[in-house]
């Protein structure tokens, strides 16, 4: 089975022989029991995903504020007007996708090539593995910090290493700089990230056949040919459901450039803005109304992962 | 070997080292300033000479981190057990009942664990101010559900269906009730997906930032990652680096084993989950 996010639970007749005695009751009995089983989990998710969802949609339509919620007023889409008028909140907007373009991009390509490094032949493969997955257990908040302590203009060891290698000339302030500062974030993502996509491609790469390689060995085919003829071909509906859902990941963060650089306009995620919003600035109407924009933009994601991870599903098994 | 083949594996193993380097040198960065204190903390040193481990006495002298942590283990434990019993019956049902409208739920259930956790912010406030469990850990025990629960009720209807029907036929022809059939013989099955989805989820609560800072309020209720990202000095100015890097290697270095340990099993929970990152 390759990256099974693509693929749905297929529908499993089970027990049609001792259905077979008597199809009607069990049947009806197992439906029963589906119903059971089913609603206390939608029980939950209903109270604590359903119904904050539709609280929020319902306040970006309202004036409502974080001092006295329940004495909103409806005001139809003022918020949306002002947000759409607002320069700090299309900056957030475009902050968002600089980051998941570059991040994502960055990602996929690095974690290409440590995922075809793992692939291959080589000794000490298995230290090799456990050394990438460190970067994925570190928390997000941690690693924010590990790399806040390395970027510092000071002492930080970024500084240090840069400069006794001759990159650059004078130190840098990593994250308080406005041209750097998203570079900066975007480069502990890919550091934080990358295992993640590597594991995904990887699990992919182990699942193609053998033989394929070595008739092209046999055939002296060179193996940069190989690689984009049949290696990404094959791995294509793997890499890009990884991308996907990396993508979705990226467009929703929030902790990485909060813990980083805090509320800085330069790194503000459409998350970071939405939340100072509505905590900080106790404006729940407006920041529901950046929150319910940013929801509309990973549906509209979801979806296309969901219909890509079916169409995979139906033609690839 | 040729000689254009030796300097093809040197440079392979090169990458390698770079690969390796990459990847660890900042949690190593992090060990070492741990271990450094005053202006030793100040100095480029790669090897730590005088190791000292007065930051990690001090984050549990200065403030609570000791109660951060056990705030963390308990909600993030709390939220990882109702999380897998309410999701093996909903995924049993999900995986190996036909019935209508199964496709729509498990389409619902993987989008609900895509949804940006800022989208309920304002809901989940509201929700959380109603029932009074406001700067309390219930109001993160409540909010996490939407992180966990999709997530492992997804990754275990994926390990449910592939359990041979064989197994299930056998009950069901010795008359065996649907609880039955789950507790008897699919749950002896289900161990190894159980602890994986359960350490997966475990490690998303435990991770877990935009609830725990919105929702809690005074130190004694803050979860790790708040802590972690607060810790503040004499001085506005220049944090406390060293406490910082202590700290951050307390909560960092149990997960880093438990992913080495569970390494092959977290790879396959990965995979069947996607998991958040």
């Amino acid at each position: 089975m390759a990256v099974a996010p693509s693929s749905l639970p297929q529908p499993e007749v089970i027990g049609r022989p001792a259905v077979a005695l008597a199809p009607s009751l069990l049947t009806r009995q197992r439906r029963r029991a589906a119903l059971y089983f089913i609603l206390p989990m939608m029980t939950v998710l209903t109270a604590v995903a359903g119904w904050p969802l539709a609280r929020t949609i319902y306040f970006s339509f309202t004036n409502a504020n974080l001092d006295n919620l329940g004495s909103q007023e409806w005001v139809g889409f003022a918020n949306f007007v002002s947000l759409a008028q607002d320069p700090e909140w299309w900056r957030a907007v475009l902050n968002t996708v600089k980051f998941a373009a570059v991040s994502v991009s960055l990602e996929t390509v690095l974690g290409l090539v440590i995922a075809l490094t793992l692939n291959a032949n080589l000794k000490g493969r298995g230290i090799v593995r456990t050394a990438v997955l460190i970067p994925w257990a570190v928390p997000t908040v941690v690693s924010a910090q590990m790399w806040n302590w390395m970027y510092n203009d000071l002492y930080g060891v970024v500084n240090a290493v840069f400069l006794k290698l001759g990159f650059i000339d004078h130190p840098y302030a990593w994250t308080a700089s406005p041209s750097l500062a998203l570079a900066a974030v975007i480069a502990v993502d890919v550091w934080k990230t990358t295992p993640f996509m590597t594991l995904l491609i990887l699990a992919a790469l182990q699942l193609l056949p053998q033989e394929i390689y070595e008739a092209a060995k046999l055939d002296g085919i060179p193996s940069p040919k190989v690689f984009y003829k049949v290696t990404l071909p094959l791995i294509r509906p793997a890499l890009m459901v990884a991308i996907i859902f990396r993508s979705l990941d990226a467009l929703r963060i929030f902790d990485l450039p909060y813990v980083l650089t805090g509320n800085s306009r330069q790194t503000a995620s459409m998350a970071v803005y939405a939340r100072q919003q509505l905590i900080d600035f106790q404006d729940v109407g407006y920041g529901s109304a950046a929150s319910t924009f940013l929801f509309a933009v990973i549906a509209v994601f979801t979806i296309i992962y969901i219909t890509a991870g079916r169409v995979r599903f139906d033609t690839g098994r | 070997m040729k000689p254009r083949r030796i300097i093809g594996t040197t440079l392979f193993y090169l990458l390698v080292a770079f690969i390796v380097v990459y990847t660890v040198f900042p949690f190593y960065w992090a060990i070492v300033s741990s271990l450094k204190e005053g202006s030793a903390l100040y100095q480029i040193e790669f090897f730590p000479k005088d190791p000292k481990w007065g930051n990690y006495a001090a984050i549990f002298r200065e403030q609570p981190f000791g109660r951060n942590i056990l705030n963390s283990v308990i909600v993030a434990v709390t939220v990882v057990s109702i999380s897998l019993v309410l999701s093996v019956t909903a995924s049993y049902a999900l995986a190996r009942i036909e019935f209508r409208g199964r496709t729509p739920l498990l389409l619902l259930v993987l989008s609900v664990s895509m949804f940006p956790q800022v989208a309920v912010l304002s809901g989940m406030f509201e929700l959380v101010s109603w029932l009074g469990i406001y700067d309390t850990l219930w109001s993160l025990t409540l909010s996490y559900m939407i992180l966990t629960l999709p997530f492992t009720t997804w990754v275990l209807t994926t390990f449910m269906r592939e359990l041979p029907k064989e197994l299930e036929e056998a009950a069901l022809v010795d008359g065996a009730k649907p609880l039955t059939i789950i507790t008897r013989v699919f749950m002896p099955l289900l161990w190894p997906a159980l602890a994986t989805t359960g350490l997966l989820a475990f490690i998303s609560a435990w991770n877990e930032f935009l609830f725990a800072i919105t929702f809690t309020l005074s130190n004694e209720r803050r979860t790790v990652p708040v802590a972690i990202a607060l810790i503040s000095g004499a001085s506005r100015f220049e944090l406390p680096w060293g406490r910082v890097m202590a700290a951050s290697v307390i909560v960092t270095v149990p997960l880093v084993l438990l992913v080495l340990i569970f390494q092959r099993r977290i790879v396959s929970g990965l995979t069947a989950g996607a998991v958040k990152g």
